[in-house]
This record gives structure tokens, sequence and C-alpha cells, in this order.
């Protein structure tokens, strides 16, 4: 029965993909040159924003080596997401994304925008080939879009095989052409959020699917680009151990402020006096430092990695990455997973903006560009099925914990909690047949 | 400074891997550990995409492993 159904699915994915790309090769030969993964995750935050992504991706193996690699991927979001506006003693009322109605944050809570809510479709190809001499092709686009933004990019890479295939160096680029669209338009950096009755009438259904436009919006979408380049180097160490080193480099010019995020303007006593819209810099530039090896014990293998990147926006962060995979019998096999990641702040983030003091050049606090420590705990189970289909289980718990970069709560502020840690699951099923 | 320190390290580990290439690695018959599925060095690649989506959309890096990403306002 299972093996008749996933025999049917593969049957009408390889149907679909060859009618896509327009090949006219029988179907039963084509079927075993497919191999497709697919997979179902959920991911929610306690009280926050919950996620669902479904892929499935395709690789068609051709006789001389060449692989070609097609993936979709859908994803549906909904939930609250902070405003990056503080928490203060008493109610708090801020205009719609749209420009078209309000919303409210409780006295001592966090302030959260509840109209969150996008789904996205993207579509993945990459062509990979072996050429003369130990060296590899590939070359790859990738198109995404969602409710307010868009994302074109494509990507090419060049490997090379030295020392009996014991040594690979690689080198590769990537060019990507970004356009956000947001709902009400592009709000007029570091101005303040105009909050009036007058404007919209009061909403409180939840709901902003008005296409208003924000009366301090300036352009109805903006756009950025993004130049990735990576250097890569794998070496087998022996039988069991193998190692990669990466450098990557990624420069990026254009619009990365978040329109959606505002911060508080305080007076002296904490209380807040008005919201402004927040201001990044037009430009930042990444760089990346990446180490991964792979141990194959007798029975288990320990995969580890760690990331180094550092940027001009003042960002430093470390990433530790471990797995352990346990093989069991029968091929079956359990997945610890443990990571942790520790970020400082932007040179920018500030959590609040003090009244009477003149504005900086840029500022956002979003708790995402703050000092904040991070860390996942999950585990993986793996089975194999009747006729080579593989299935597999993942549940992880994520923290994230921000943490005050030096700066001090004016009045009322001292009693609030504006560094709130954020709690996730994330539960994902794979099926590869 | 920092950034000096930085590309310096990388220079001498760079270095130390290629000079130390030719004394390391195995005989294409001892790769039967390494030509394992699990043995590649993304085994797993949509846990991965999942992953990257995830702390890509969280916090404030990206890149490394591979590209770096994009196509995703998230919050």
């Amino acid at each position: 029965m299972q093996l008749k159904q996933s025999t049917q699915l593969k049957s009408l994915l390889t149907t679909a993909t060859c009618a896509l790309l327009g090949s006219t090769t029988t179907q039963a030969n084509e079927l075993e040159n497919w191999q497709f993964d697919t997979a179902l995750m959920v991911y929610s935050e306690v009280d926050r924003v919950s996620a669902a992504e479904a892929i499935i991706a395709g690789e068609r193996t051709y006789d001389n080596d060449q692989v070609l690699n097609l993936k979709l991927t859908l994803d549906a979001l909904t939930g609250a997401s902070a405003n990056g506006a503080v928490a203060q003693p008493h109610v708090q009322t801020f205009t719609r994304p749209s420009g078209k109605g309000q919303y409210q944050a409780d006295a001592n809570t966090t302030p959260l925008d509840d109209t969150f809510k996008d789904t996205r479709v993207q579509l993945t190809g990459q062509w990979t080939q072996p050429l003369s001499d130990g060296y590899t092709w590939s070359v790859g686009g990738n198109f995404s879009k969602e409710f307010d933004y868009m994302s074109l990019s494509g990507n090419t890479n060049i490997a090379k095989d030295f020392n009996k295939k014991n040594t690979t160096v690689s080198a590769g680029i990537a060019l990507a052409f970004d356009q956000i669209k947001p709902k009400g338009g592009i709000p007029d950096p570091l101005t303040p959020m105009i909050i009036s009755d007058l404007i919209s009438g009061y909403d409180d259904e939840g709901e902003d699917d008005d296409d208003g436009i924000n009366p301090s919006s300036i352009a109805s979408s903006d756009n950025k680009t993004t130049v990735d380049l990576l250097f890569g180097v794998t070496q087998v160490i022996n039988r069991r151990m193998l190692v990669q080193m990466n450098y990557s480099f990624s420069q990026v010019d254009g619009y990365m402020t978040d329109p959606y995020k505002i911060l508080s303007v305080l007076d002296i006593n904490g209380i807040s006096q008005e919201y402004r819209y927040e201001k990044r810099p037009d430009s930042r530039q990444k760089h990346a430092f990446y180490l991964q090896t792979k141990y194959h014990f007798e029975h288990s293998i320990i995969d580890a990695s760690y990331r180094f990147m550092t940027d001009d926006w003042g960002i430093n962060s470390h990433t530790v990455d471990l797995r352990y995979r346990i093989m069991l019998a029968g091929d079956h096999y359990i997945e610890p997973h443990l990571r942790f990641y520790k970020q400082a702040a932007a040179d920018f983030y500030q959590p609040f903006l003090n009244q009477g003091t003149a504005l900086p050049e840029f500022a956002s606090a979003d708790y995402r560009i703050g000092e904040m420590d991070t860390y996942t705990l999950g585990i993986k189970y793996g089975m194999p099925m009747k006729s080579g289909q593989k299935l597999a289980f993942r549940v992880e718990y994520y923290n994230q914990a921000p943490k005050n970069a030096g700066f001090t709560q004016p009045g009322v502020l001292a009693e609030q909690q504006i560094y709130e840690s954020i709690d996730a699951i994330i539960a994902q099923v794979s099926y590869s047949f | 400074m920092k950034k000096s320190h930085l590309l310096k390290a990388s220079l001498v580990m760079l270095s130390i891997i290629l000079t130390g290439c030719s004394s390391l690695g195995v005989e294409p018959w001892e790769r039967d550990l390494l030509a394992k599925d699990e043995m590649a060095l993304s085994s797993a690649p949509l846990d991965a995409a999942l992953d990257d989506h995830i702390y890509f959309s969280k916090e404030a890096s990206s890149g490394g492993r591979s590209f770096g990403g994009g196509g995703c306002g998230c919050n």
C-alpha cells in the first residue's frame, strides 16, 4: 500500500516535472532518475508568530553525472510581531501599517502588531555538471514572492578537485535583486507615527486588509541589491573525517530598514511621548568565516560547525552547531541537535529615543539587531521504509534571550521588561522517495 | 585592528590546510565511510534550508555555509 502510493506520487511528480521541462523521455526510465525530498515544518512562538512551511525538492541525475535540482517552497505566516516600541504602565495606541485603523497594547506588555500575515512562494533551480580536469560547474536561480516582497537571484559556482579528490577548492558568486512594497507604503524614516482618529476611525478587528496609504508614506516601494561571494576548501583528513572551511563576503545596497518597526520617544520620566519610524543604513558589508567537520565513529557521526560573522553595522556573531547521529538497528537513527548563537548589537540599535535630544542618523529598536543570545535544542528520528523511501521526524525548542547592551531605563521604564525572552517550537516531518 | 587579525588568522589556517593537503586524505578504495549519504557535508539539505530561513528571519546573521539567502522580508 505504502509502496504503491509512493510510486504513484513519484510518477505524478515526474510527469509534472517532465511536462514543465518539455522532456519526451518515457516515464518508466524517467522515474528511476528522479529522487524527491519533501518536508513540512511548523514553527510556533508563544503568543507571537506562527509559520508553516512546505518544501518539495526533486533531483534528476543524468548519465554523464549532470544533476538538475528543482525546489518549490510554500510558506504561510500569521501572528503578532514586536513593533519596536517599549512597554509602558498604560495602554498604548498605534496606527496600523496601512494607515487605516489602529491597534492597542495593554499596560505593562511588549507592544505587538497583530496584523502580521503573509504567504510566500519560492522556486529554486540549480544545474551542476562536471567539466574536464576535475572541475565542477554549477549555475542556478531563485525567485521568491510574498505579499509585500519579491526577490530574484542568480548564482554560479566553480569547484576543482585535487589530490585524488581529497581536496576541493571552490569559488562562487550570487547576485540578488529584492523589492519591498510594504503595506501602506514606505514610511518617512525617523518621522513620528501619525495617530489620529480623524484618519481612520477606530478598528479593533485585528485585520489590516485595507490597501490604504499611510500618511507617513514617502514611496510605495523600494529595492536592494546583494552581491555574495563564497570561497571554500574541503579536505578529507582520513577514512573517518572531513573538514570544510568557507569564507563568504556579502555586500548589500539599498533599502534595509524594516518599514513596520518604530521606536518609542521617551521623556525623562520614561513615559512615551510619540513613536518614530526606524531607519537603517542603506549599505551593509558582511564577512563570515565558517568551519565544519564530520567524523564517523563506529556507530555514530558527529557533525560540528562554527561560524563567525562580522559586519560594518557593528554586529559580530558566533554560531556553534552540533549534531550527533546515533545509528540504531535496521538503519533507524536518532540525532540530537544543539545550537548556540550569540550576537552583539548593531551600532545604531537603541531600545528607545530620548525626547529633547537630537535625532541620530540611524536608529532601530528591533531586538533582532540588538544584543542577544539564542539556543536550540532538538532531536530527530529517522527510519527507512520498505522500498528505499525515508521518513524522519524532528522536534526542536528555540529560545531567544535579548540582552541590555548598556542602556539605562529612565523613570517608569525601569519597572518594565523591555528585553523579553521568546520561546518557539519547531516540528518537522520529512519524507524522501 | 580586529579585521587584520582575522585576515592573518584565516591566511595562516588556509596555508596550513593547503600545504598539509598532500599528506592528508585517503585512497579511492578507502572511501567506504565517506561515501555514505550521511557523511555528506550537507546531508539534510531541506533541514538546512528550513533552519536557514528561521535563523535568517530571527537573528542578524546569515551566510557562511552557503549563499546568504534573501527573498524574505520576514519578521
